[in-house]
């Protein structure tokens, strides 16, 4: 069986294990089910009304009946009702997920705009004081936990320039593209700064892998001038891994920036997750891990599927 | 001793190594108390101190001495994050090790649970965790490891599958060796390499983690002091007392990367094919 095959085949069955893990979970939570729903408020209400919320929503069903019941409303988009919100989840996680999306793709293009002409300076000139110095800033940025940039950020700009991000109410883009960008720079470069460095260290690794591959050479002692080479030659299979670890770490981003949305005061996916937990809205927690792993699995059969896309080896199976 | 020679005689080993055994003597220090102030003592004449003779790093709103909470704050995020990758790498060990040398159902049973895990970002796999058990240093310490555990199955799986079907442990079987013998003596012993990379690297990548969830106020509970939560106080004063924001803002880079120098080493020190090439 190819590669692409298998692949295929696991994804619908891991989904399945995730959306089982998840539900069973939330299940695990102290207490039984309506207190899980309803938080603090289920201390309020008589034995007849919480029977007849059991009832209603089928927790006085067998386990797998219920599993059942719950998998059947994932696939019609039912993700259970926000007790805290009021609404049906999907439609919170939907108003969310649109933030998210645009600060990861600003993430990214800032990461490849940066970290890959790095990666590929650094690669040409190994050993030397710029490469040595691509690859410690690579390494601290590697190094520095996301929150911690964010925090330094704003702490450098608000010390040496007066300059405060604006904490007031989001802007959609879609309003006011403008001031949306403005609120989004920062968290963006906050987020850019790790991602630029891994695939400034993935990309100047990879480009060195490739510079040293006989075709490189041959292609350098029949007189090919470098830079040709570097670019016809090298650059498209040096981009092979850095398309893998881009899509990664977009794949991470796309589940909600947790902490940085908390210190932008952005409201993304990911603080939407922190607020669920910290409000007990487990019918949100439990829709908002599924939606985010399901983007996660996506995102990364696409990066597999991209990387077989670009390099035939692995189409035969031998890479696998 | 020819191990830690290799290490101090690698650039990054050597950067990598000495930052990771001075965390550790502070660790050491801040778990045993060994602090130039109790933590968690209010000097109330002092508070908002900047850094000074007295107070090296200054002290926070509490006048609590900075210095001393911080040593206590990196003895604690150090205590989560050895002990969650000690018991990841310890039940990913076995259960990749099991998974290569059994084969078959158990195989696929643990690899389908490991995908099932692998599906999820990190930190929501350990937000999720958090969610059912509450927060807190022990939920932290499990929840990171649930979250390690897979990574350290796959590690060890690979390279186990390809050493078992080599001659030696044949031989080994031939002469009739106990099957736990060949486990521990000849498999094993041959993934010391890619798990000791391993470790590092999960070290550093737990402190990070950690210092996350304590700075969302999900890891380690005040008033014991936890390089995330003294970075949440810091928060709101970061223009009157910057002292509170840095020294844990650097704390923390540091000890990470300590850790990921350190690991970057020891993948050369081991894999010959790029250890003439430092990454």
């Amino acid at each position: 069986m190819t590669y692409l095959a298998k692949r295929l085949l696991t994804f619908p069955l891991v989904m399945l294990g995730v959306s089982i893990l998840v539900f069973v979970a939330i299940r695990m939570v102290p207490g039984d089910a309506i207190t899980a729903m309803l938080g603090t408020e289920a201390g309020l209400l008589t034995p007849a009304q919480r029977q007849a919320l059991a009832a209603y929503f089928g927790i006085d069903q067998p386990i797998l009946v219920q599993y059942g019941h719950w998998l059947l409303g994932v696939f019609k988009g039912d993700l259970g009702i926000s007790v805290i919100h009021g609404k049906p989840v999907l439609g919170i996680i939907l108003e969310r997920f649109p933030l998210t999306l645009e600060l990861a793709l600003l993430s990214m293009m800032i990461a490849i705009l940066v970290g890959l002409p790095a990666g590929i300076f650094a690669a040409t000139r190994t050993e030397k004081l710029s490469d040595l110095g691509v690859r410690i800033i690579a390494m601290i940025g590697q190094s520095t936990p996301n929150f911690v940039t964010g925090l330094l950020l704003i702490y450098a700009l608000s010390a040496g320039f007066g300059i405060l991000p604006t904490m007031g109410e989001f802007t959609p883009l879609t309003v006011d593209p403008l001031k949306n960008l403005g609120q989004m720079i920062l968290p963006a470069i906050t987020l850019g700064f790790a991602f630029a460095a891994s695939v400034a260290r993935i990309s100047r690794s990879a480009m060195l892998d490739v510079l040293s591959e006989d075709y490189v050479r041959t292609a350098r002692s029949r007189g090919a001038p470098k830079r040709w080479v570097i670019w016809r030659h090298a650059l498209p299979n040096a981009l092979i891994p850095v398309v893998t670890i881009s899509g990664v770490e977009f794949g991470y981003l796309l589940g909600g920036a947790v902490l940085v949305e908390q210190i932008f005061a952005l409201p993304g996916l990911g603080r939407l997750v922190l607020e669920a937990i910290l409000q007990r809205d487990y019918a949100l927690v439990q829709g908002c891990v599924l939606f985010i792993a399901f983007n996660f699995m996506v995102v990364n059969l696409l990066v597999d599927l991209a990387y077989v896309a670009l390099d035939p080896r692995i189409r035969l199976g031998e890479g696998s | 001793m020819a191990f830690l020679r290799a290490i101090f005689s690698h650039p990054s080993g050597r950067i990598g190594g000495t930052i990771v055994l001075v965390y550790l003597v502070i660790a050491l220090l801040g778990v045993f108390g060994v602090t130039p102030h109790n933590p968690l003592q209010q000097f109330r004449i002092d508070r908002l101190h900047g850094p000074s003779m007295k107070y090296l790093m200054g002290t926070d709103l509490f006048g609590r001495d900075v210095a001393s909470r911080l040593m206590t704050a990196i003895g604690q995020s150090f205590l989560v994050a050895f002990a969650s990758v000690a018991i990841a790498s310890i039940f990913g060990t076995i259960l990749g090790l099991t998974a290569a040398w059994f084969g078959r159902l158990w195989d696929g049973l643990v690899m389908r649970i490991m995908d099932v895990l692998l599906a999820f970002p990190a930190i929501l796999l350990a937000l999720l965790i958090i969610a059912i058990a509450g927060p807190g240093s022990f939920t932290s310490i499990a929840a990171i490891a649930i979250v390690y555990t897979p990574i350290f199955t796959r590690v060890v799986r690979g390279p186990a599958l390809s050493i078992k079907g080599r001659e030696f442990v044949d031989a080994a079987r031939t002469f009739g060796s106990s099957r736990r013998y060949i486990l521990t003596r000849h498999l094993l012993l041959n993934l010391v390499a890619p798990l000791t990379v391993q470790v590092t690297l999960a070290l550093a990548w737990s402190l990070l983690t950690e210092a996350g969830l304590s700075f969302l106020g999900l890891g380690t509970q005040p008033p014991a002091a936890s390089l995330g939560l003294m970075l949440a106080d810091s928060r709101n004063m970061m223009e009157t007392a910057p002292w509170l924001l840095i020294f844990p803002a650097v704390a923390i880079m540091i000890s990470i990367l300590g850790f990921n120098l350190l690991g970057d080493a020891l993948r050369d020190i081991f894999d010959p094919k790029t250890r003439s090439r430092p990454a």
